[in-house]
């Protein structure tokens, strides 16, 4: 059998810390960062006799992440205790929700090579973080940092609906996009902020049972998702095809090495003996509350998708590519509205902004300019104020510094220009330096324009009007 | 006559009037503990140079002129499961004998509010696990009005202070029958209010669907005084209750005419010691001849509340005491190579033999595959047991029982058989369950001497009626000429 002959299953666990101001049961900050144990207070420590509160925000904000999602929301809803020790778990214990998840039965839509896909999405439950565990490099000792404990997460549970990893990406980046578009987190991933576990297996196609799957926890990176998914899928059909069968186990992804490896360290499984938390009354809510949420959300990147299609031309690839991100999304509107060209606009963001980005590593929430900005940068080109080629240099500037175009290109002295006799003066100083130009053009070489065109910017840094100094060199040349 | 002889609602009116000082009170209380607390062992801590410095305080502020409660200087004994800041509260336990609370639980900012002044922190069964104070890591707790016998437990140090005149009034805690148990068996009025009517944070949890802290006092007046002071919604515990501020002192009226008492025949048949039993049917007759109808009725259902609340106390148990883990705070091995060891040796070193029992209990019944046919099952008989009790308060305004079914033991009597000392609670228990207001209101003494209380429960947040009955009766009988006699101890 080859590789070809089997399916990879995958579902996914994803935990996303919300964006509150305050932890799920005290008022400490969420902040990430800062000096260890110092966005701490009694409760989140677990000293004795302290009790949580239950933010109500986080109850908000999970609602909002459920009806994006197509969720049902509980109304009779309640937290559980899932006890277990470890470290980095103050009170031996995580409230978390076990039976009645404040969300339940959504999904979400992909983008794959075949179309569009539903995910399933099994539930939504709210529980808190732990906190960190630092091991000193000097050996002394295993430092606990509680900084993180308390704050509130959301647990998206997918069905096991993936086949491959690109669906897993997708479904991860469409889930990240959504909850940056309702406001519910900031999905940093490299803060730790949005992690998934993810649960992989294969069967032979066709098959209707599900192999057996392993686990592999706290990821947090895409490609780290995507390479752990297809070597386990790998490894997994080597096994079987060895007549070896698969282990239930936790696994641990080794980003240096490219492998999985089985963590070993629980000897028996794990009996969190989840129950009702005693010190928490049931949440309880309105068919009233959850309307109103449902009222206050955002129009989300499906809508958008289809506006921009239909009201603004886009391509559909530039379309996909505004609204995947709420960041790009908002600024192309904004954007718009000052110049009144979405094409361009797009074009800009898809291309020279999306490359920027990635050239600084940087993603798009950490733009600084606006659709202000941008607008009047797209306005200017459509004037002739300034070429394209100028606009890019304005681009990067304004991710160094965020001011007007007008006048970053006042500044630099980059106005085009399009005074016909001040361009005609470069034009024949270039032609009477090119003679063989004018030769190769009459020869039938159309390049040779393109050169003497691109020799003519040069001399002018840019600035020249690129059509006038079209016209002007093609009136010489057939002379 | 001592000052430390006088209930508190006296003293505070001595203090108005300018006849004494918080400084002569405190003091008087202190010399008391030196001279009884060496027989008794009711503190774990006494805190005599805040206490006096405190109330040297509040005498200058009075005498200023300045605007005091009038509870202001009255000292107070504190059970040591609750959080003062800045002093140890131990919970009578070795995993927490040297940690310093670094918060004031609620209660706690509520009397400092009134400024009470606080003479010592009291012994108690460990983490309240227990009816004899026996279970204290440190030592025992003696009843004095027979130092050989038990005062009852778990808040046995509250009782035990407050019957030998070492504070005035004390808060307790209890889970299922501490405050009232103890309260009985040392002769004093023990409430244990309606569930969500104080505050628990900063109360070290136990059992936190039945835990409440509740006053220890003399009388019941200081009873409805003390509740005045620590009753009342808290944004810090969601299971306290939102509801307006109520004046217990309202209640103290001496008048029960057409109030309908039920006397359920469970509680005054078998298991139930013969004295005792004759004691509670003589507060019956009381009550009739004080214009109220006294009727036998049936809590069949109550039979199951023992088993429920070993069930439901011990799960939550299991788990509310995961975070004495050895890492933050508290009690850590010396003994460790790893950390399993930390967890396995600093738990089995730091608590005592009742918690591990009730640890390993609690941890059964909810582990996979036990869940159902343990806790979920017993949370489904709570619900039955909560109904028995609607049923009866649609006929009754109160219930009437025995409050323990003996009077106090004798220590080590019951120490190595865990089955007949959690039948001390039978007539406790159940009020706990149904999340109900209860108080113990001495009523005698048997033959040995030995004070005998009865138990009367009321409705879900009527105190108030409890507090007018067992004030009419307090106020139509004498118990209060009786004193402890401190007898015994020898051994």
């Amino acid at each position: 059998m080859s590789r070809d002959d089997y399916e990879v299953v995958i579902g996914l666990e994803v935990h996303c810390e919300l964006s509150t101001k305050t932890k799920i049961f005290c008022s400490c900050s969420t902040e990430f960062g800062g000096e260890p144990n110092t966005h701490c207070c009694p409760i989140c420590m677990a000293m004795p006799g302290t009790l949580p509160v239950l933010n109500e925000k986080v109850v908000e904000y999970a609602v909002r992440a459920g009806l994006a999602t197509n969720c049902s929301i509980e109304k009779n809803s309640k937290n559980d205790r899932k006890n277990y020790f470890y470290p980095d778990s103050p009170k031996s214990y995580q409230i978390s929700q076990f039976d009645k998840p404040l969300c339940y039965e959504g999904y979400v839509t992909i983008e794959t090579e075949n179309g569009e896909k539903q995910i399933r999405i099994e539930r939504i439950h709210i529980e808190e973080d732990a906190g960190k565990l630092n091991h000193d490099e000097y050996g002394r000792g295993t430092f606990v940092d509680l900084n993180r404990a308390g704050v509130p997460l959301i647990e998206v549970v997918s069905k096991p609906d993936m086949r491959s990893s690109a669906e897993v990406e997708a479904y991860m980046r469409k889930l990240k996009s959504i909850f940056e578009y309702i406001g519910v987190s900031d999905c940093k991933m490299e803060q730790g902020s949005l992690r998934a576990d993810v649960n992989v297996s294969v069967r032979k196609k066709g098959a209707k049972e599900f192999g057996t799957r392993t686990e592999m926890k706290n990821m947090n990176s895409f490609r780290n998702i995507v390479r752990a998914i297809d070597y386990e899928a790998e490894r997994q059909i080597e096994e079987l095809e060895k007549g070896n069968k698969i282990l239930q186990e936790s696994l641990r992804w080794d980003e240096i090495s490219g492998r999985t490896f089985s963590m070993r360290d629980k000897e028996d499984a794990q009996d969190y003996r989840y129950f009702p938390e005693p010190d928490l009354v049931a949440i309880k809510l309105s068919e009233e509350y959850i309307e109103n949420i449902r009222k206050s959300l955002p129009e989300l990147p499906e809508s958008r998708k289809r506006r921009y299609i239909e009201d603004y031309e886009l391509t559909e690839k530039a379309a996909n590519f505004v609204v995947a991100s709420k960041y790009y999304s908002n600024l192309f509107e904004e954007a718009t509205k000052v110049c009144n060209n979405p094409k361009t606009v797009g074009n800009m963001i898809m291309s020279d902004i999306a490359r920027i980005l990635n050239e600084r590593e940087e993603e798009p929430d950490s733009l600084k300019f606006t659709g202000k900005e941008l607008g009047e940068l797209v306005s200017l080109i459509d004037k002739g104020t300034i070429s394209s080629a100028i606009a890019k240099k304005v681009l990067e500037e304004l991710f160094n510094e965020v001011k007007m175009p007008s006048k970053i290109i006042e500044e630099k002295g980059w106005i085009q220009i399009s005074d016909e006799g001040a361009i005609k003066e470069v034009v024949m100083k270039i032609l009477e330096n090119n003679q063989q130009s004018i030769a190769d053009y009459k020869a039938g070489k159309d390049k040779a324009l393109g050169f003497l065109v691109g020799q003519a910017m040069k001399e002018t840094r840019g600035k020249a009007n690129p059509q006038l100094l079209n016209k002007l060199f093609l009136e010489e040349l057939k002379k | 006559m001592e000052l430390y002889e006088y209930t508190v609602h006296e003293l505070v009116e001595k203090l108005e009037k300018g006849e004494i000082t918080s400084e002569q009170i405190t003091k008087s209380y202190f010399d008391r503990i030196k001279e009884k607390d060496n027989k008794v062992k009711a503190y774990v801590s006494t805190l005599e140079e805040s206490a006096m410095k405190k109330a040297k305080e509040i005498d200058e502020a009075r005498k200023a002129g300045k605007p005091v409660s009038k509870f202001a200087g009255i000292p107070i004994g504190i059970k040591d499961n609750m959080c003062i800041e800045g002093t140890k509260t131990t919970c009578s336990s070795k995993m927490l004998e040297n940690f310093v609370a670094p918060y004031n639980a609620t209660v706690i900012e509520k009397l400092n509010k009134e400024d009470l002044v606080y003479l010592g922190k009291l012994n108690m069964d460990e983490f309240a696990m227990g009816s004899s104070t026996e279970h204290s890591a440190f030592f025992p707790t003696h009843n004095p009005w027979d130092l050989d016998r038990v005062p009852g437990g778990s808040s046995g140090g509250s009782a035990a202070a407050v019957a030998s005149q070492m504070a005035p009034w004390a808060l307790g805690s209890d889970t299922g029958g501490s405050i009232r148990q103890p309260a009985s068996l040392c002769g004093v009025v023990g409430l244990k209010p309606t569930y969500g009517l104080v505050s628990r944070y900063g109360l070290v949890a136990f059992a936190s669907s039945l835990d409440q802290i509740g006053p220890i006092t003399k009388d019941v007046t200081d009873s409805a005084l003390l509740l005045n002071l620590i009753s009342g919604h808290d944004e810090k515990d969601s299971t306290s209750m939102e509801m307006e501020k109520k004046d217990y002192t309202l209640s103290l009226i001496n008048d029960v005419k057409g109030m309908k008492i039920g006397l359920p025949k469970e509680y005054i048949g078998e298991g139930i010691n013969a004295e005792v039993k004759q004691a509670i049917l003589d507060v019956a007759k009381k009550y009739e001849e004080l214009g109220a109808t006294v009727e036998e009725c049936s809590l069949d259902v109550g039979k199951y509340a023992t088993a429920v609340y070993y069930i439901v106390a011990c799960a939550e148990a299991s788990s509310n005491l995961g975070r004495f883990d050895g890492i933050r705070y508290g009690y850590r091995t010396k003994n460790f190579d790893n950390l399993k060891d930390i967890y396995r040796n600093s738990r089995s070193e730091g608590f005592g033999p009742e918690v591990k029992r009730r640890i390993i209990l609690g941890t059964y019944v909810l582990s996979s595959g036990y869940y159902d046919a343990y806790y979920k099952k017993a949370q489904k008989v709570r619900t039955v047991i909560k109904k028995g009790y609607d049923e009866l308060f649609k006929k009754y305004d109160l219930l009437l029982t025995p409050t323990s079914p003996t009077t106090a033991f004798k220590l080590n009597e019951k120490t190595s058989n865990p089955l007949e000392m959690y039948l001390a609670d039978i007539c406790t228990v159940p009020v706990n369950i149904a999340g109900l207001p209860g108080m113990s209101v001495p009523c005698g003494l048997d033959s040995k001497g030995l004070p005998i209380g009865f138990l009367l429960i009321g409705k879900s947040f009527d105190e108030e009626t409890i507090f007018r009955a067992a004030y009419t009766y307090e106020q139509n009988s004498n118990f209060r000429e009786n004193k402890p006699t401190f007898k015994g101890g020898e051994n």
